[in-house]
């Protein structure tokens, strides 16, 4: 069982098709996540990225195709990832605390246990202190923080995060990808990230996959990024190797952006 | 500083009016009979505190007031819970709540004087008819208007139907039903007094009817001014409420930082 768990993907999209009313925003979806890698998605806004993570998450069924999770076909939610979603979705009524604890507390862990490894997982994360604010009185930043560690207490094998960082400013970003990148090297975990920053897919991922502009999108190109790890994703940034990456994907992406741009 | 600044301009104001008001009659340019006078009137009060026999009417409206606010915030949350999480009794319901809402309630108060009598129990009904409707009303809106994104990171955590209501519909609901809990104060306050008003044996509502009857209009004013700092009372308690609930919300103008 192990075994089987190592060798059969994570994730595997079939043919996946969505669509909402008339409009078609993905089409015939293939893509595979094996577990442990680190893939990124990039695409021009609007190209149905969210769109791909929600029927991964289970949020919504595709309207065709299948997906499968670690071999097993998807039916209703996917209890097998962590969702950190583009917007906020922290609850306004709980501290960073209770929030942090949410996934625990759902699971019926008992309050005091569930609140101290809510408070560890806050420090792992820089938040130590932060426990009793709730998210107004929190920056952007430290929301994301805490989305991060309500997603990563329940230990999921997978993680689906789209656009987290987008929403902050260049440092704290930078610092927040390190820490993504050490908590993943921890426990590596099979991680699907979604972004339109193709600098920040490069210095993240193992593969990026490039999604065609809407509609009927689908990924178009997969690279693989042959960068050492660990990484720094400062330092990775000014590399002969990352450079000759980013201009190999961004002459296939530039294509879809300018074609997105052209209809609107 | 300001704050001083704006208490002291209010307070020349109220001054201003009063003294206006005490001269006007005093001088002759009005008429006693129709005005009364603001010296008049504070006598009065004074004479029915030292008396004791406003406590009685105060105390029934009170009783009304809280009790029709209650009755009608819980049944109100009740039936807003159930039809946000139904949209099939939503749907069947709907024509008949609004036009339900639509009947001005003054009406419905003979009926209710001939249906519970001339006691307590009329005029809680008409206010719970009134309150209920803001309760039913603020309760389906905040949780339709639960943000999708926060009722779908908390299925992906694993909440299960019953902790979604009570970890996600219900506090979002609280945050619009005890923004809306100054009105709903007001209309049972209303719906009490203008019970009183149109048929009652005690209360405020039933001081200014009967002062009116034997055209005592010191008395009207008098009452109308308890019947005043009385409401004033309520929404002082109903902030502090409100308040202590919504720790989590931001003060206006108070929006945590972007960075
Ligand atoms: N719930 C929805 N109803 C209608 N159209 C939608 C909905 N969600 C997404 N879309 C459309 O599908 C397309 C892809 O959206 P999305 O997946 O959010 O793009 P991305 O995340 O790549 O920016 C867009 O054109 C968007 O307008
Ligand atoms: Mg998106």
């Amino acid at each position: 069982m192990q075994d089987c768990e190592k060798t059969t993907p994570a994730v595997e999209l079939r043919g996946v098709t969505q669509r909402f009313g008339d409009y078609t925003a993905v089409q015939g979806v293939n893509l595979v996540l094996t577990a442990g890698e680190f893939v990124a998605v990039v695409g021009p806004t609007g190209c149905g990225k969210s769109t791909l993570l929600n029927v991964i998450a289970g949020l919504r069924p595709p309207a065709a195709g299948e997906v499968r999770v670690f071999g097993r076909l998807l039916t209703g939610l996917n209890r097998r990832a962590g969702y950190l979603f583009q917007q906020d979705a922290l609850l306004p009524w709980k501290t960073a605390l209770e929030n942090a604890a949410l996934g625990l507390t759902f699971a019926g862990v008992p309050r005091a246990e569930a609140y101290e490894r809510a408070a560890a997982w806050l420090a792992k994360v820089g938040l130590a202190g932060f426990g009793d604010r709730y998210p107004h009185q929190l920056s952007g930043g430290m929301r994301k923080r805490v989305a991060l560690a309500q997603v990563l207490i329940m230990d999921p094998k997978i993680l689906l995060m789209d656009e987290p960082f987008s929403a902050l400013d260049v440092q704290t970003r930078q610092l927040m990808e390190n820490e993504l990148l050490r908590l993943w090297e921890e426990d590596q975990k099979s991680v699907l990230f979604v972004t339109h920053d193709l600098e920040e897919a490069i210095a993240l991922a193992d593969r990026v996959v490039v999604m065609s502009a809407g509609p009927a999108s689908r990924p178009i190109g997969e690279f693989p990024v042959p960068l050492e790890r660990p990484r720094d994703v400062t330092e990775v940034r000014l590399t002969e190797e990352f450079l000759g990456v980013h201009r190999e994907i961004w002459s296939l992406l530039r294509e879809e952006v300018m074609r997105a741009h052209g209809q609107v | 500083m300001a704050r001083f600044k704006v208490r002291s301009l209010q307070f020349a104001l109220l001054l201003t009016v009063l003294l206006g008001w005490e001269l006007s009659v005093r001088l002759g340019w009005v008429d006693a009979f129709f005005f009364s006078r603001p010296s008049d009137i504070a006598a009065r009060i004074y004479e029915w505190f030292v008396s004791g026999e406003v406590y009685r009417h105060l105390w029934i409206t009170l009783l009304e007031t809280v009790l029709a606010f209650l009755s009608g915030t819980l049944a109100g949350v009740a039936l807003g819970l159930w039809l946000a999480l139904s949209p099939t009794a939503a749907a069947v319901l709907d024509p008949f709540l609004k036009a339900l809402n639509s009947v001005p309630r003054v009406i419905l108060a003979p009926i209710f004087t001939l249906w519970f009598g001339l006691g307590i129990a009329s005029k809680v009904a008409l206010g719970f008819t009134l309150v209920f409707f803001v309760a039913f009303f603020n309760t389906y809106q905040g949780i339709r208007e639960v943000s999708p994104v926060i009722l779908a990171n908390a299925r992906m955590l694993g909440a299960s139907g019953s902790q979604l209501l009570r970890h996600v519909y219900l506090p979002s609901a609280t945050s619009w039903i005890l923004s809306s809990l100054r009105t709903s104060v007001g209309f049972a306050v209303i719906g009490a007094v203008v019970g009183e008003y149109l048929g009652a044996s005690a209360g405020l509502g039933y001081v200014i009817s009967q002062a009116e009857g034997v055209f005592d209009t010191t008395s009207v004013f008098a009452g109308i001014v308890v019947l005043a700092v009385f409401v004033v009372l309520l929404d002082v308690a109903v902030n502090l409420v409100e308040r202590r609930l919504l720790v989590w919300r931001p003060e206006p103008g108070q929006e945590g930082g972007t960075v």
